[in-house]
């Protein structure tokens, strides 16, 4: 049994006073997703029965780049914020949480920088 | 990690049954049983009321079965009419007061379990030391720098109280935070809909002067923004308040103080 005063384990270390951000940002993401995933969905059925090089110039289009890199870009910050709201949720333990926030975050980034990569190239025509 | 399982101490077992001889128009009362003492698992005791010898609510079946046929079940109980909040418990799958649900309203046999993960007492008594420690942490009193006038009362326009309609019937039961899954996972850090919904009425209170000084107390990943908006805390609550609604007034000031 713990004898810690009940208001001092409910108080901890006090407000973080943040998640603010957090919380409007995941948001934020959410509403831009709905038009962008929507106009590439409509960019890739357009693709449809297209060769490969008649694909690609149509994704090298800088509509076509941009909707892409914005999609990406937004994607995958909404992915590292929901992603780490599920982690806080389920897995406690300091330390376990902090690996698992840490591994995601860098998996996040790493597949983000090279699908960001993939769009600028075939953007660019590299 | 959260558990998704019951540790082996206490899964539940069958327990006793208790028959009503004689009865024409009975309903069978499973309740969750548990006793510190014993060391022994939970169990299930099934007790076979005569609704025609019974008050309507589930509580008067309760009080009957304690009185009647086992006085050693062991419950909170008070006012018996859905003001003090003491037996909130787990009635046919959901949180409610067993002295305004209705027998009538429950098909088939009524379940009674404890609320939701909180530690047990005994039988149908949780600890709520943690909630009640939750509540004392938001303060939940009028805070002013500005003294009260000397000859009358701190006034309020009929439109600022009616603000605090819809909040201020809220009796603490407990009932929508432990029917709230993120209040089950993370009710050492989470505030859970019950004390947000207490927080948000002193927050949106005409008298009280310290509502950025609350909004900071509330800033935090997991004292607010635990809540994804789930609903099981409007859904559930005996009183017909909504605490989701509450929480995302809370959200909506945080954002608004941003800029």
């Amino acid at each position: 049994m713990s004898l810690v005063a009940p208001l001092k384990k409910v108080r901890r270390l006090g407000s973080a006073k943040e998640g603010t951000h957090h919380w409007w940002h995941q948001r934020l993401t959410a509403v831009a997703l709905i038009p962008l995933v929507l106009v590439f969905a409509g960019l890739v059925i357009a693709l449809t029965g297209a060769d490969y090089d008649a694909a690609r110039s149509i994704m090298a289009s800088p509509f076509a780049t941009i909707v892409a890199a914005v999609l990406v870009a937004v994607l995958f910050y909404h992915l590292l914020l929901g992603l780490q709201v599920v982690i806080e949720d389920y897995v406690h333990g300091e330390a376990a949480k902090l690996v698992m926030l840490t591994l995601v975050k860098f998996a996040v980034v790493i597949v983000g920088v090279a699908s960001m990569w993939a769009v600028l190239k075939l953007g660019f025509g590299g | 990690m959260a558990e998704f399982t019951l540790p082996s101490n206490s899964k539940v077992t069958e327990g006793k049954s208790f028959k009503a001889e004689g009865a024409k128009n009975s309903r069978t009362f499973r309740v969750y049983r548990w006793d510190p003492d014993s060391g022994a698992n939970p169990r299930v005791d099934s007790y076979e009321i005569d609704l025609d010898e019974c008050g309507p609510m589930v509580l008067d079946a309760l009080i009957k079965i304690k009185n009647e046929v086992d006085p050693t079940l062991t419950f909170r109980r008070s006012c018996r009419e859905g003001i003090c909040g003491s037996c909130a418990m787990n009635i046919d799958g959901t949180n409610t007061l067993a002295c305004t649900k209705g027998i009538d309203e429950v098909k088939g046999d009524v379940k009674i379990y404890p609320l939701p993960h909180q530690p047990v007492v005994k039988d149908l008594v949780p600890d709520l030391t943690n909630f009640y420690a939750q509540y004392a942490s938001i303060q939940p009193w009028m805070q002013t720098e500005t003294p009260a006038p000397p000859d009358q009362e701190r006034l309020q326009s009929r439109e600022d109280r009616a603000k605090i309609d819809g909040l201020y019937e809220c009796i603490l039961c407990a009932c929508c935070s432990t029917s709230c899954p993120s209040y089950w996972w993370n009710s050492d850090r989470f505030l859970g809909p019950a004390i947000l919904l207490q927080a948000y009425r002193w927050l949106i209170d005409s008298r009280d002067e310290a509502t950025g000084e609350r909004l900071d107390a509330l800033e935090d990943p997991f004292r607010l923004y635990r809540c994804h908006t789930i609903m099981n805390c409007t859904k559930t609550c005996p009183k017909g308040l909504n605490p989701a609604k509450a929480i995302a007034e809370i959200k909506k000031m945080m954002v608004e103080r941003q800029g």
